[in-house]
């Protein structure tokens, strides 16, 4: 695959940029890594939950005894039974100074259901079936209430309250000089309304965990997570101290944001607590899409106005989200959106109105690209049109409107780190080479780009930290020890590099212990791109302080000054060849007293909450630019559209392994397309009709082409070696580039996710309409 | 609970099991046999993960009932290799990266390897539709068909 380095490192490294297989690949391909479920605990019991079958309904009565009469039921609570029956959300052990961003689920319903597959109650019993069949026992009358199943009716007076403080759970507003008086005054202005749609994260593991209580007393849960920190939302619902409670985290069978929010770790904790046993809760495929928050549909209304040369002057956008029935992270995720609806481009007049109102809907929380790749449908489908509008070329209008380092965004913040936007859109548009021909004379092609910006790391006001412990074992290999959960995207693996790149080792000779709350120094959760960029500085600072300590007593034992000294092939190396071999080292360390291990805090840069209305500075330590550029082939007598062709650029700061690199662009890519093309969760006022894997649809490989990465490495970003997060940006380009290639094979503009066949062929008039 | 003796073959070792007879394939090798490295993704019989030879063909785990089974040969992702020596395509999916969450991958191994066993030289093509009934949710695919077909290739080199 081809990958270019634009600015080549300066430095000369050994490990770091290597295409290094990773040390959990063996383990995983001969099928010995134990993820959630497959972890067992002798006299385990299992749980299950009762859910709601109403979007809405008032729950009159419950009675659980047929369900505890039943032999070989441990347990069956109830909202009653839990001593803290809300659980806080907000973001864990961080502060907690974000005020309306705090959201608030409740463990079990309480009087009221508010969307299909709300829990109501919880189950242990002897087996899996058991614990089934006797929620199905426990006997609910409910009465159903009307419900709101869409945010435009949810806003309106007089609609049905999903809770009683109203249905608009947030809203954010960004302006930025005078966008109605600069719309005026603009040659041109295009406008367009865009929807998109509930999806699931649908990774293959569904949630799983199992939770017992060990010798010293402490709750411990070993769950399917991206954030072990949710150890002190399991302490708080039951009342107990946060250092009564422990989650491992074992290795994530795929989490997309979707392992962000608490799945089964609270249920395990009540169960575990009351029944004093061990209990082991996994959720079936048709519970996980039934129950599971989704992400966040948006209606999306753009107008945007450019000078007749294709200077962009103003853009106005209007934001409307889903929140479903409970906050989760609507708030966040909305600011998100907001924040980055005007694209990568420099515009001077923009407004943001953005808001999202609470329906009966199942909830809709994190997932990869955590609102900001909503938007890229937007204001890209915006560009495209404007760029016929105007008859400028769509990469040429791009380049002229680009943002680039120094440039302000509309919330005033100033782009402190290389800006790839460009660039991005050029290298991914002329590697697509020639045009491809249609196969048949009723297929048509067309080419299509679209660029993006993504945040990565937390918002600067969370004040978010990361740390990491790395040791050197007394034969001179080396311990990593760290809270970071690895998802999937190669975490883990990443941090031994970079640990084995500044301690002169090689990648076999370090260990990493990751994810466990009670072992592992905490490093914050595995989402928001921020692994790579928190985990690996924090690990990268251990790692220097530690080689400065073990330099300074090498440098005694060669008679040599430690500024010499080289680390290398597991020795310290000076200048005229003499080395010591690190083994030696630990021995003379712990003769002398001097500490074989560092720990250290990474504190990425903080600041305050600003006032997004007014303006005034940093909402994001940085963010991630990139584009894509696809080739389409449109059947014109079915609306079938098929992605000839993928390319997709990214300047990833410092690729730290390249082939991770890679398996992070093409796999968001494909998440990506599944997104414009074909997944959806259908909702027929609240009722979910896709729990099924075969009615909620997630690309196979004959549904997508080999995405071919192009790896910018600007060496400027705020990670470790220059290096920025790659996980979620390329998730977002897809549907708006296939969307960009439709109207370019086929002259028709399709705004509304996912382009099925069928919305394809009403565009062209297949259907007749009575 | 209307309990069936079944014997079969897993991994070259003759079993017997005794349970009810509407239990799958997946159900027994996971929770009586001890057999994890078979997953458990949809239960439905459609995402591939809990793929296990039956005879030699693929078969989704979930979707069998354990009387079907009765007098067959199981094999798992355990029966590639041989005791730590790893399959040359599982040694291919580890170099290439084609592990990402490593969740789908034991199953896609198996279809892998029965598709090769029956088309030694095949196109790129042909091994994007063999695995089509496997799906991942993390590597776009991408680097599992390089893995397959670079064993493909060297198996070809060889003759
Ligand atoms: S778990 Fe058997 S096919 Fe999905
Ligand atoms: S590697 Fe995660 S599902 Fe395939």
């Amino acid at each position: 695959m081809a990958r270019q380095v634009l600015h080549p490192p300066k430095e000369r490294l050994r490990v770091v940029g290597q295409r290094v297989t990773r040390h959990d690949a063996v383990d995983k391909v001969q099928a010995r890594t134990l993820y959630a479920a497959d972890w067992e605990m002798p006299a385990m019991l299992h749980g299950a939950v009762l859910r709601s079958p109403y979007p809405s309904a008032r729950i009159r009565r419950i009675d659980p005894s047929p369900a505890r009469a039943l032999p070989g039921v441990a347990a069956v609570l109830l909202a009653s039974d839990v001593p803290n029956n809300t659980l806080w959300t907000d973001v864990p052990g961080q502060t907690s100074e974000v005020g309306a961003l705090r959201a608030r689920i409740h463990v079990l319903a309480d009087g009221v259901v508010r969307y299909q597959g709300e829990p109501v109650a919880l189950v242990a019993a002897e087996t899996r079936e058991l614990a089934q069949q006797a929620a199905e026992l426990i006997v609910v009358e409910y009465e159903p209430c009307a419900g709101v199943f869409d945010p435009v009716a949810a806003l309106q007076a007089g609609a049905p309250k999903v809770h009683d403080e109203g249905n608009l759970l947030a809203s954010w507003k960004i302006r930025c000089g005078d966008s109605e008086a600069a719309l005026a005054r603009a040659a041109v202005v295009v406008e367009g309304t865009y929807r998109c749609q509930f999806i699931d994260h649908a990774y293959l593991e569904p949630e799983s965990g199992v939770a017992w209580i060990d010798s010293d007393g402490v709750l411990v849960i070993r769950v399917s997570t991206q954030v072990i920190e949710h150890f002190r939302a399991v302490a708080e619902v039951l009342g107990l101290a946060h250092n009564k409670v422990r989650v491992i985290g074992p290795y994530v069978g795929g989490g997309f944001g979707g392992k962000e929010d608490v799945t089964v770790e609270v249920f395990l904790g009540l169960l575990a607590w009351r029944t004093r046993r061990p209990v082991k809760m996994t959720w079936t495929r048709q519970e996980s899409l039934l129950a599971r928050p989704k992400r966040h549909p948006f209606v999306l209304r753009y107008r945007t106005g450019a000078t007749r040369e294709g200077e962009l002057v103003a853009q106005a956008v209007d934001l409307l989200a889903d929140s479903g029935a409970y906050a989760y992270l609507s708030a966040l995720v909305l600011m998100y959106a907001a924040v980055t609806a005007a694209g990568p481009y420099r515009v001077p007049h923009v407004s943001v109105q953005a808001r999202v109102a609470y329906t009966n809907n199942p909830p809709t929380s994190a997932m990869r690209g955590f609102g900001a790749m909503q938007m890229v449908l937007g204001y890209e489908s915006q560009m495209d049109q404007l760029a016929r509008r105007l008859g400028i070329d769509p990469v040429e209008l791009r380049v002229r409107n680009a943002l680039v380092k120094g440039d302000r965004l509309p919330i005033g913040q100033e782009l402190d780190t290389h800006v790839a936007v460009a660039e991005a859109a050029r290298r991914a548009w002329d590697a697509l080479g020639p045009r491809p021909s249609p196969s048949t004379p009723e297929h048509r092609v067309g080419r299509g780009l679209a660029c993006n910006m993504q945040p990565y790391g937390r918002i600067v006001w969370l004040h978010d930290w990361a740390s990491a412990w790395v040791g050197f074992e007394m034969d001179g290999s080396l311990v990593v020890r760290t809270g970071t959960p690895d998802v999937g995207g190669g975490q883990a693996s990443s941090l031994c590099q970079i640990a084995a790149e500044v301690l002169g080792l090689d990648v076999g000779r370090v260990s990493i212990h990751i994810a466990d709350s009670a072992l592992t120094p905490l490093a914050g959760t595995t989402t928001a791109t921020r692994q790579l960029y928190m985990s690996g500085n924090a690990v990268l600072q251990a790692s220097t302080v530690l080689r400065r300590q073990i330099l300074e007593v090498a440098a005694r034992m060669l008679e040599t000054p430690a500024a010499a000294l080289e680390m290398r092939e597991g020795a310290a190396v000076a200048p005229h060849g003499q080395r010591v071999a690190l083994a030696a080292v630990m021995k003379e360390c712990a003769r002398s007293g001097v500490s074989r291990s560092a720990l250290a805090v990474y504190h990425a840069p903080a600041g305050d909450p600003i006032d997004l209305e007014h303006g005034g500075g940093r909402v994001f330590p940085d963010y991630a630019f990139g584009a894509h550029a696809v080739d389409v082939e449109v059947d014109t007598e079915t609306g079938h559209v098929r992605v000839l062709r993928h390319i997709a650029c990214h300047d990833v700061g410092r690729a730290i392994n390249p082939q991770s690199v890679e398996g992070q662009i093409q796999g968001g890519a494909v998440m990506g397309l599944g997104y414009g093309l074909m997944e959806e969760v259908v909702l027929d006022h609240g009722v979910n009709l896709s729990t099924l894997f075969a009615t909620y649809l997630i690309p196979s490989s004959l549904d997508v082409p080999d995405v071919e990465p192009l790896i910018v490495e600007s060496g400027e970003g705020k990670g470790p070696f220059g290096a920025r997060g790659i996980g979620e940006p390329p998730i977002a380009p897809p549907a708006a580039a296939v969307a960009n290639a439709i109207e370019d094979a086929v002259g028709v503009r399709i705004t509304e996710l996912p382009i099925t066949p069928e919305r394809v062929a009403r565009a062209l008039g297949l259907f007749r309409d009575p | 609970m209307n309990e069936r003796a079944v014997a079969f073959i897993l991994n070259g070792q003759s079993r017997e099991v005794h349970v009810p007879a509407h239990h799958t394939l997946l159900d027994v090798l996971r929770d009586d046999l001890g057999a994890l490295e078979v997953k458990e993704g949809c239960g439905e019989g459609v995402c591939g993960t809990c793929t296990v030879l039956l005879d030699d063909e693929p078969v989704s785990a979930c979707l069998l009932l354990i009387p079907r089974v009765a007098g067959r040969r199981i094999t798992t992702v355990r029966g590639l290799g041989e005791g730590e020596t790893l399959h040359p395509l599982q040694e291919a999916f580890a170099i290439n990266g084609a592990a990402q969450c490593g969740f789908c991958i034991p199953g896609m191994l198996l279809t892998a390897y029965a598709f090769l066993r029956d088309h030694p030289t095949p196109s790129r093509e042909e091994i994007r539709r063999a695995i089509a009934g496997n799906l991942c949710r993390c590597t776009g695919y991408v680097k599992i068909i390089d893995a397959i077909a670079r064993v493909a290739d060297g198996r070809a080199g060889r003759g």
